[in-house]
């Protein structure tokens, strides 16, 4: 197994109101290589902190990741991250973003090369003198997904990477991203709150629950891609997490609904 | 009506002129306190021929290059050590806005105590007057840096002084030329305020010289060329290199 979850757990804790609070604790969770796994949940169900933590920007509170049997401690090229915000380097232009992490490994015409192969990738090799100013969110996207890709990460984490994009843009980015996963056959950890993403994309998809945030289900998907929306398999599946999730959306609603009485009572 | 913003400055400023000629043409005020524009001009033109204010703007310069030079210098220095340490932060960010609100002038007679009437205490005084501002930029440059940014950096296994010089001084470089463009300004009005004081050469000296020989048309003829420079500089060099850090950083529309 590439990467393995043990008894992980986190808690947040607020030093200047002596109060803490628990994320979640226990999730255990392997995952093998060249697997496209989703990591779905509601908001609050810890899913990007769980992905944070495997980047390693975030310390474990309990329990152990380790990647390829080595702890992770810290953020590392080992682990590539892609965000929802593109968080690309605006004084650098495309080509200059996608060499950032490989100054440190390699000369400058190795480096250039790799850009080159990964714009290539995303199908922007036309705008590699451009400055990120000049793209659009989409495209963006597209440059963060080359500089994770070009530093040959063990891993790619995405943290809702095409959540801020608009639909359109979103299904070709879809459709792109598992074109380079088979083409790269690269091990894939993708946090999403789309059911519809999660089906379409992944080998598997672990739904998390939340308050406290918890696996609840550990899905397989074995029928083949693509799956249109009209598939009946995908419908199937679809209305079986959309059940899995509607007592945890509830909960969370309750919950802030109890809130809204307290303070306004 | 359409015109271009050019011919719209020049229409104003020939009707200013206008009105500036016809007050003098009314003669409420004696000549020597009120003169004419033409006698502002021809000493101006005299002022250059004779070569006194191209040599008096020379040393100006001169001050200013220096004075700013080392503002821009300290001014990063301590921005970059407040910046980075929440400790000297918490204890010195106070009173760097207590020093950036003292006006640079009151800097003059503790310049002419320390160093007398000196070419190096008008220095001083530009030094003082741009520095704190620099600091206080450069102190913002380094806070604000998006943190987004600098969590995409460590993924890429970025940290430490390469962190430092690769991500957080570039993502400043908005914030820091902001601090360039209110150094230059506050160094030029603290250059005029040291050198009317001081024994020359110098810009301001010459004005102060011109007012001791009730030299009118110099006093405001000097006067509109240290107000022609400021804007020149401002709007040639400053803004426009600001205009094209801020598209690049995606600070603009």
């Amino acid at each position: 197994m590439l990467l393995k979850l043990q008894n992980v757990g986190k808690t947040f804790i607020d030093k200047q109101k002596h109060t803490s609070f628990e994320v979640f604790s226990d999730i255990d969770l392997t995952i093998a290589e060249n697997q496209f796994v989703s990591i779905l949940g509601p908001s609050g169900c810890g899913k990007s902190t769980l992905l944070s933590m495997v980047a390693g920007l975030e310390n474990t509170t309990e329990g152990s990741i380790t990647l390829e049997k080595r702890e992770i401690k810290k953020p590392g090229p080992d682990r590539g991250m892609v965000f929802q915000q593109p968080s690309l380097f605006p004084w650098l232009d495309v080509k200059g973003n996608v060499t950032f992490p490989l100054k440190k490994s390699m000369n400058k015409q190795q480096a250039e090369l790799e850009a080159d192969y990964f714009l290539k990738l995303v199908q922007l090799s036309k705008f590699k003198h451009h400055y990120i100013y000049e793209l659009s969110g989409g495209m963006q996207q597209r440059v963060a997904i080359a500089r994770a890709l070009a530093m040959n990460p063990k891993v790619l984490l995405m943290d809702e990477p095409f959540g801020a994009l608009d639909e359109q843009t979103r299904h070709i980015l879809q459709d792109k991203l598992l074109e380079i996963w088979q083409q790269t056959k690269k091990t894939i950890l993708f946090v999403t709150h789309s059911i519809h993403e999660a089906i379409k994309l992944s080998d598997r998809i672990i739904v998390m629950g939340t308050r406290p945030g918890r696996i609840i289900s550990d899905i397989t998907i074995d029928f083949p891609r693509p799956r249109d929306r009209e598939n009946q398999q995908v419908i199937t599946l679809e209305k079986k997490i959309m059940n899995l999730l509607k007592t945890e959306i509830n909960k969370v609603l309750k919950e802030e609904l109890a809130d809204e009485i307290q303070h306004s009572s | 009506m359409k015109f271009s913003i050019a011919a719209k400055r020049i229409m104003f400023l020939i009707v200013v002129i206008g009105i500036w000629q016809f007050i003098y043409s009314l003669n409420i005020f004696e000549a020597i306190v009120f003169p004419s524009p033409i006698t502002v001009a021809t000493a101006l033109y005299e002022g250059f021929t004779s070569g006194d204010l191209v040599k008096a703007l020379g040393a100006s310069f001169k001050h200013l290059l220096f004075g700013m030079s080392l503002a821009i210098l300290f001014g990063t220095i301590i921005g970059v050590i407040l910046g980075k340490s929440k400790q000297a932060d918490e204890t010195a960010g106070m009173y760097l806005i207590a020093l950036q609100s003292i006006p640079s002038i009151v800097w003059v007679p503790l310049a002419i105590m320390l160093f007398g009437f000196t070419e190096f205490s008008v220095i001083f005084v530009v030094v003082l007057g741009g520095t704190f501002v620099m600091a206080i930029n450069v102190r913002s440059a380094i806070q604000n840096v998006s943190p987004q940014l600098i969590r995409a950096a460590k993924t890429m296994g970025t940290q430490g002084l390469r962190l430092f010089y690769r991500v957080e001084v570039p993502a400043g470089i908005p914030y820091f030329m902001t601090g360039i463009r209110l150094a230059w300004a506050f160094s030029w009005r603290a250059l005029m305020a040291g050198e009317l004081l001081s024994n020359g050469p110098g810009l301001g000296y010459s004005l102060s010289y011109a007012q001791d020989y009730a030299r009118m048309d110099q006093v405001i003829g000097i006067i509109i060329i240290i107000g022609v420079i400021g804007a020149i500089v401002d709007h040639f060099v400053f803004s426009k290199l600001e205009h094209t850090v801020m598209k690049r950083w995606g600070l603009l529309r």
